[in-house]
C-alpha cells in the first residue's frame, strides 16, 4: 500500500508537524496545548512517516530508540519535581527564572515537566504502533 | 443539552456494555472504547457545561472572568484519554496474543487460564 | 509488678529463639530450654505463702485504648494452682522432650511451638481482661495445631490437627462473642471488675442464656465435653510429650478453669447446673467405656483424659464448696498421674516399638525405672491409698453425695467412672510392665534418663501429696476454691477421715474396679459392639458430615460465581451494581428533571443523533471496517462536544488519539478473523440487552441528578485566581496538569509508560522464546 502521494506529502508534513508539536508545547501553557497534546502531534508525524516510507526509516530518522525517549521524559519529569527540594521546598514546588527567554518565554520547572510529558507520549505512542507495523 | 448529553452518555454506556456480555473479544475491545468514551462525557457533563468559554485568563487579566468552563474535569479527561488510549493499546496487542495462542476468538471458550 | 509480665513473653521470647538454641547444643537443648519453666516454677513457688494468705497479684496496661482493651493480668489462688501445673509439668516435659526426639530434624521447631504454648497457656490463667485471655486463648489452640500436626508428613496428624483446631478455634470465637456481651452488660471487660459487680447485672440480663451457651461452647470444645470430645483422641497423633503436657495436663483444663474462673457469675443458675452437670456427667461415663474399647495405649488415656474432663466439669456443676475443692484436687492428681502415664507410655513405645497393650507384657525387668514411675502414676490413678489419687477420689465421692440434686444419679455415675478408672489404671500402668516377657518389635531397652525423670518425679509428687495432704490442701486447693466460690472455704484434706460412706465406696470402686480388669476382654467386644452400633450417629461422623457439607457448599458457590464465562461474571457485577445503585438513586435521591441551564442548538441535536447511530451501527456490524469507522464517528463526536463547551486541549487530544486509535484498530483487525458471527441464543441475547439498557438508564439518572447538584463557589474558582499568580500560566487546565495537580500526571505518565513497556513485552516476549506460534 505504498502511495507516491503519501511518501513526497509525509516527507513534506513530518517537519512541518513536528514544528508544530513542539510550538504545542511551548505555548502550552498559556493557550491550549500542552505537553500530551504536543506529543500525540509529534507521534502522530512520525507513525504517518513511517506508514509512508516503512517503519525502519522512520526509526533512522528518529534516531533514538522509542523506548529510551519513554524513559527520559519520565526521568526528566521525575527530575523537574525533585529540583525544589534542593532548595528546601515541598516536592514539586513550581520554581521560574527571573527573566523571560526569548522566544520561549518564561521557564521553570512546570515547563520542564511538561516537557517530560510530551517525551513520555511520543515515546510510548511510537513504541506501541512501530513495535505493531513491524510485527 | 444537559438532559440531551444525559441520553448520549446513557445510549453508549448502554452499547458498551452491550458489547462487553457479547461472544465476541473484538467487540469486547469496541464495547471498552465506547465505555471509555462515556465515562470521559459523564465527568465532562456532571461537572457542569458553558458554551465556548475555555478556562483561560485573559492577557493582562489576573483571573478568568466567568462565565469560563470548570477547568478541573478537563484536566482529569485530558489525561484519562491519553491513557485510555496506552491501555487499549495493551488490551488490543493482548487479544491479538491470545486469539494467535488459543485459536479463538469467542470468550465463551476461554474459560480457564491455561492456554 | 512487672514479673508477671515477664513470666508471660519470656516463653514466647524463648520460643522465638529456640531453634538457635537447639542448633548451637542439640545433645542438651531439653535440659537448656527446660531451665526457663524450671525458673518460672520457682518464681511461681515463692507465691505460695502470700496468696495462701490471701493475697492477689495484678499487673496491667493499657493495650487498645479506644476499645477499652488492656493488658492485665492477675495472680491469685486459682491462676497459681494452674500455674504451678504449667511450668511444674512444663519443666519434665521440655527436658523429655529433647529426649524423646533426640536426633529428630525439627527439634528446634518442636522446641518453639512447646515454649509457645506454655507462655500461651500462661497468659490463659493470668490473663484478668477478657480480650487478652481470648487471645493466649485462640494461641493454645494455634500451639496446639502445630503440635498434633508436628509429624506433618503423615496425612493422620495433618487430618487431627485441623480437626482440633476446627472444633477448639470455632469454640474460641463462640466464647469471644460471649465475653463481648459480658462486656457490654458489665461495661468493662476485665473480668475482676464483673466479679466486684456480682451475678446480678448478667443472670438478670434478658441475653443471659445466649451468654452462658456461647461461653460454655468456648469451655466445652477446649475441654472435650460430648459431644466436642472427638478432637482429643485423634490428638493422639502429636508426639508423646504433647500428649501429656497439652492433652492431659494442662491445655484440655482451659477450658475447666474458664468455667471455674466466671462461675461466680453463672452459679445458681438452673442451667448453669445442668449443662454442666449434664455434659459433664455424659462425658465422664462416655469417655471410660471408649478408653475400655481402645488397643492403644495413648487412645486409653486420651479417652480417660476426656472422663477425667467430664468428672471435673460435673464437680465444678455441682457447685458446693466440698464438689468445687474435690474438682480443684482431682485437678492436680489427674495432670500429675495422667502426664506421666502419657510420658511412660511414650518411654515404653521409645524402649520396645509398640503402644498396642495386647503386645505388651513383662517389661518391668528390661524398663524398671521406667516400669516404677507408670506403678505410681496407675496406683494414684486408681485411687489406692496412701496415694493422692485416694485423697482425690474420697472428696469426689464426698462431693456427689452432698449434690443438691440427683444425688443417686450422680453418685452411680461417679462410682461407675471411677471402677473403671481402677481398670484402666491396672491396663496401662501395670499390666505392660508384669507377667511373662512378650515378644515386641523392638529388643526392649530401659530409655534415657531425660525420658524417666519426668514421669518419676510426677509419679513421687502424687505419692508424697498423699502423704501429707493437708499441706498440698490448705495452700492450693483451699485458696483455688475460694475464688471459684468467691467465699473463704475452711476444710481439711486429710487421708483418712475415718469409716463413712465415701470409705464404704472406695472399697466397692477397688472390688469392682479389680473384677472389671480380669473380665476386660469381653468387657472391651461388648463396648466395642455397643459404639461400633452407635458410630453412624456419632459426633465423629458428623464432624466429616459438616466438613464435607461445607467444602461442598463453597465448591458450589465458586461454580457458579468463578464460572471463567466473562459474561457471567459481568452480568453479575452489572445487575448488583444496577440493584444496589439504582435502589438508592431512584429511592433515596429523589429524581427529576434538571433545569436546562443550556439550549439545545440544531447542530448539537444532530450529532447527538449522529453518534448513537453509529454506537449502534458498531454493535450491529458485522463488518470491521464498518465497526472502525463508527467508533471513529463517536469518538470525533466527543471531540466536537468538548470543542462546543470550552475544552480546546480535550478536543485537540480526543482528535490526535482518535486518529491514532484507528490506525491501531487497523493494524489489529486485519489479523483477526475476516467475519465476527458469534452471537448467542435470542433469550441470552435479550438478557444481555435488558441488564446494558438498565447500566444506561442508571447512567442517564446519574447524570441528571449529578448537574442538579452544582457546588459554588467550586474549587474552580481556587485555581482561577491562583493560576497566573502562583504558577505563572494562563491556561488553567495545564496549569492543572503539571504544576497544582503535578504529582497525579507524574502517576499518569508512568501508567501510560507501563502500558507501552506491556505491549512492547507482549509483542516481543513471543519471537523470543520460540512457544507455540
Amino acid at each position: 500500500m505504498r502511495s507516491l502521494i503519501l511518501a513526497a506529502t509525509a516527507r513534506f508534513l513530518l517537519p512541518i508537524l513536528f514544528m508544530f508539536s513542539i510550538f504545542l508545547l511551548v505555548r502550552g501553557h498559556h493557550l491550549p496545548g500542552g505537553g500530551f497534546v504536543g506529543g500525540l502531534v509529534a507521534a502522530a508525524a512520525f507513525v504517518l512517516y513511517g506508514i509512508a516510507h516503512g517503519v525502519e526509516e522512520a526509526r533512522a530518522l528518529l534516531r533514538v530508540n522509542t523506548i529510551s525517549l519513554l524513559g527520559v521524559g519520565l526521568l526528566l519529569a521525575l527530575a523537574s519535581g525533585l529540583l525544589p527540594l534542593a532548595g528546601g521546598e515541598a516536592f514539586m514546588t513550581g520554581l521560574w527564572f527571573q527573566h523571560p527567554v526569548p522566544v520561549l518565554g518564561k521557564l521553570g520547572t512546570p515547563v520542564i515537566f511538561d516537557t517530560g510529558v510530551y517525551l513520555v507520549v511520543l515515546g510510548a505512542t511510537l513504541t506501541v504502533l512501530f513495535n505493531l507495523v513491524e510485527d | 443539552m444537559e438532559i440531551l448529553l444525559a441520553f448520549l452518555i446513557g445510549g453508549l454506556y448502554a452499547a458498551g456494555f452491550y458489547l462487553v456480555l457479547g461472544r465476541s473479544i473484538g467487540k469486547l475491545i469496541v464495547g471498552l472504547v465506547l465505555l471509555g468514551q462515556a465515562a470521559n462525557l459523564l465527568i465532562f457533563t456532571a461537572g457542569g457545561l458553558t458554551r465556548a468559554h475555555p478556562p483561560i485568563v485573559p492577557e493582562g487579566a489576573l483571573e478568568a472572568q466567568p462565565p469560563f468552563a470548570d477547568p478541573i474535569p478537563q484536566a482529569l479527561i485530558l489525561t484519562a484519554i491519553v491513557i485510555g488510549f496506552g491501555v487499549l493499546a495493551f488490551a488490543l496487542v493482548l487479544v491479538d496474543r491470545t486469539f494467535q495462542r488459543v485459536g479463538t476468538y469467542d470468550t465463551d471458550d476461554m474459560t480457564s487460564t491455561d492456554a | 509488678m512487672t514479673g508477671l509480665f515477664t513470666a508471660v513473653f519470656s516463653g514466647f521470647l524463648l520460643a522465638a529463639v529456640a531453634p538457635w538454641v537447639h542448633r548451637l547444643a542439640p545433645r542438651r537443648s531439653g535440659w537448656i530450654l527446660a531451665s526457663l519453666p524450671l525458673a518460672l516454677t520457682a518464681y511461681f513457688v515463692l507465691h505460695i505463702g502470700p496468696i495462701a494468705e490471701g493475697a492477689a497479684f495484678r499487673a496491667g496496661f493499657s493495650w487498645i485504648p479506644f476499645l477499652g482493651i488492656r493488658l492485665s493480668f492477675l495472680l491469685d489462688g486459682l491462676s497459681l494452682l494452674f500455674c504451678l501445673l504449667i511450668t511444674g509439668i512444663g519443666t519434665l516435659v521440655v527436658v523429655y522432650s529433647g529426649g524423646y526426639l533426640k536426633g529428630h530434624p525439627e527439634l528446634g521447631r518442636f522446641h518453639a511451638y512447646l515454649l509457645m504454648f506454655m507462655a500461651s497457656m500462661l497468659g490463659v490463667v493470668l490473663s484478668d481482661n477478657a480480650i487478652a485471655l481470648f487471645v493466649f486463648w485462640e494461641l493454645t489452640s494455634l500451639s496446639s495445631f502445630f503440635l498434633i500436626g508436628f509429624d506433618h508428613e503423615r496425612a493422620a496428624a495433618r487430618a487431627a490437627a485441623l480437626q482440633a483446631l476446627l472444633v477448639t478455634g470455632l469454640g474460641g470465637l463462640a466464647l469471644m462473642a460471649g465475653l463481648l456481651l459480658m462486656g457490654r452488660i458489665y461495661g468493662s471487660l476485665e473480668l475482676s471488675r464483673m466479679m466486684a459487680e456480682g451475678s446480678g447485672p448478667l443472670q438478670s440480663n434478658p441475653l443471659f442464656l445466649p451468654i452462658l451457651i456461647l461461653v460454655l461452647a468456648g469451655a466445652f470444645t477446649k475441654s472435650a465435653q460430648f459431644p466436642f470430645h472427638i478432637w482429643l483422641p485423634n490428638a493422639m497423633e502429636a508426639p508423646a510429650p504433647v500428649s501429656a503436657y497439652l492433652h492431659a495436663a494442662t491445655m484440655v483444663k482451659a477450658g475447666v478453669y474458664l468455667v471455674a474462673r466466671v462461675n461466680p457469675l453463672f452459679a445458681g443458675s438452673p442451667f448453669w447446673f445442668w449443662m454442666l452437670v449434664g455434659a459433664g456427667g455424659v462425658t465422664m461415663l462416655l469417655g471410660a467405656c471408649l478408653a475400655m474399647v481402645e488397643t492403644d495405649l495413648k487412645r486409653i488415656l486420651a479417652y480417660s483424659t476426656v472422663s477425667a474432663l467430664g468428672t471435673l466439669t460435673l464437680l465444678l456443676g455441682l457447685d458446693t464448696i466440698r464438689a468445687t475443692e474435690a474438682a480443684l484436687a482431682f485437678l492436680l492428681v489427674h495432670g500429675l498421674y495422667k502426664g506421666a502415664l502419657f510420658l511412660t507410655a511414650g518411654a515404653v513405645d521409645h524402649g520396645a516399638g509398640s503402644r498396642n497393650v495386647a503386645e505388651l507384657g513383662g517389661l518391668r525387668r528390661a524398663m524398671p525405672i521406667t516400669a516404677l514411675a507408670a506403678g505410681l502414676a496407675a496406683l494414684s490413678m486408681a485411687g489406692i491409698p496412701p496415694f493422692f489419687g485416694f485423697v482425690g477420689k474420697e472428696t469426689i465421692y464426698q462431693a456427689v453425695l452432698g449434690s443438691s440434686a440427683a444425688r443417686g444419679l450422680v453418685t452411680s455415675a461417679a462410682l461407675l467412672a471411677n471402677l473403671l478408672f481402677v481398670a484402666i489404671g491396672l491396663i496401662v500402668g501395670i499390666r505392660p510392665f508384669i507377667g511373662a516377657l512378650k515378644e515386641t518389635p523392638q529388643h526392649p531397652h530401659e530409655a534415657p534418663v531425660d525420658l524417666w525423670i519426668g514421669p518419676l518425679l510426677l509419679g513421687a509428687i502424687g505419692l508424697a501429696a498423699g502423704l501429707v495432704p493437708g499441706a498440698v490442701g490448705h495452700d492450693f486447693v483451699l485458696r483455688a476454691a475460694s475464688v471459684v466460690m468467691d467465699r473463704t472455704t475452711e476444710t481439711h484434706f486429710s487421708l483418712w477421715h475415718g469409716w463413712n460412706t465415701a470409705v464404704a465406696l472406695s472399697l466397692v470402686t477397688f472390688a469392682a474396679g479389680l473384677t472389671v480388669f480380669a473380665a476386660r476382654h469381653p468387657l472391651s467386644r461388648g463396648f466395642a459392639r455397643v459404639s461400633g452400633a452407635l458410630a453412624p450417629v456419632g459426633p465423629a461422623r458428623g464432624y466429616f458430615r459438616i466438613l464435607d457439607g461445607t467444602i461442598g457448599m463453597a465448591r458450589g458457590v465458586t461454580r457458579v460465581f468463578q464460572s471463567g464465562y466473562l459474561n457471567r461474571y459481568l452480568l453479575f457485577v452489572l445487575f448488583t451494581t444496577v440493584g444496589l445503585a439504582g435502589y438508592t438513586l431512584f429511592f433515596r435521591a429523589r429524581l427529576s428533571w434538571p433545569e436546562e441551564v443550556l439550549h439545545v442548538r440544531f447542530y448539537e441535536a444532530g450529532l447527538v443523533a449522529v453518534m448513537l447511530v453509529a454506537a449502534l451501527t458498531a454493535i450491529r456490524s458485522r463488518a470491521r471496517l464498518v465497526t472502525v469507522i463508527a467508533l471513529g464517528v463517536v469518538g470525533y463526536g466527543v471531540s466536537l462536544l468538548f470543542l462546543f463547551f470550552g475544552a480546546p486541549d480535550l478536543a485537540m487530544t480526543q482528535i490526535l488519539v482518535e486518529t491514532l486509535t484507528v490506525i491501531l484498530f487497523v493494524l489489529i483487525f486485519y489479523r483477526l478473523p475476516q467475519v465476527i458471527v458469534l452471537s448467542r441464543s435470542a433469550g441470552m441475547r435479550l438478557l444481555d440487552a435488558s441488564i446494558a439498557l438498565a447500566c444506561g438508564g442508571l447512567m442517564t439518572a446519574l447524570v441528571l441528578t449529578a448537574v442538579r447538584v452544582q457546588w459554588r463557589p467550586s474549587i474552580a474558582s481556587y485555581f482561577s485566581e491562583h493560576s497566573l499568580s502562583l504558577a505563572k500560566g494562563h491556561n488553567i487546565v495545564n496549569v492543572i496538569l503539571v504544576d497544582f495537580r503535578g504529582f497525579d500526571t507524574l502517576g499518569e505518565i508512568t501508567v501510560l509508560s507501563a502500558a507501552g513497556i506491556g505491549v512492547y513485552g507482549l509483542l516481543k516476549l513471543r519471537s523470543g522464546r520460540g512457544e507455540a506460534p
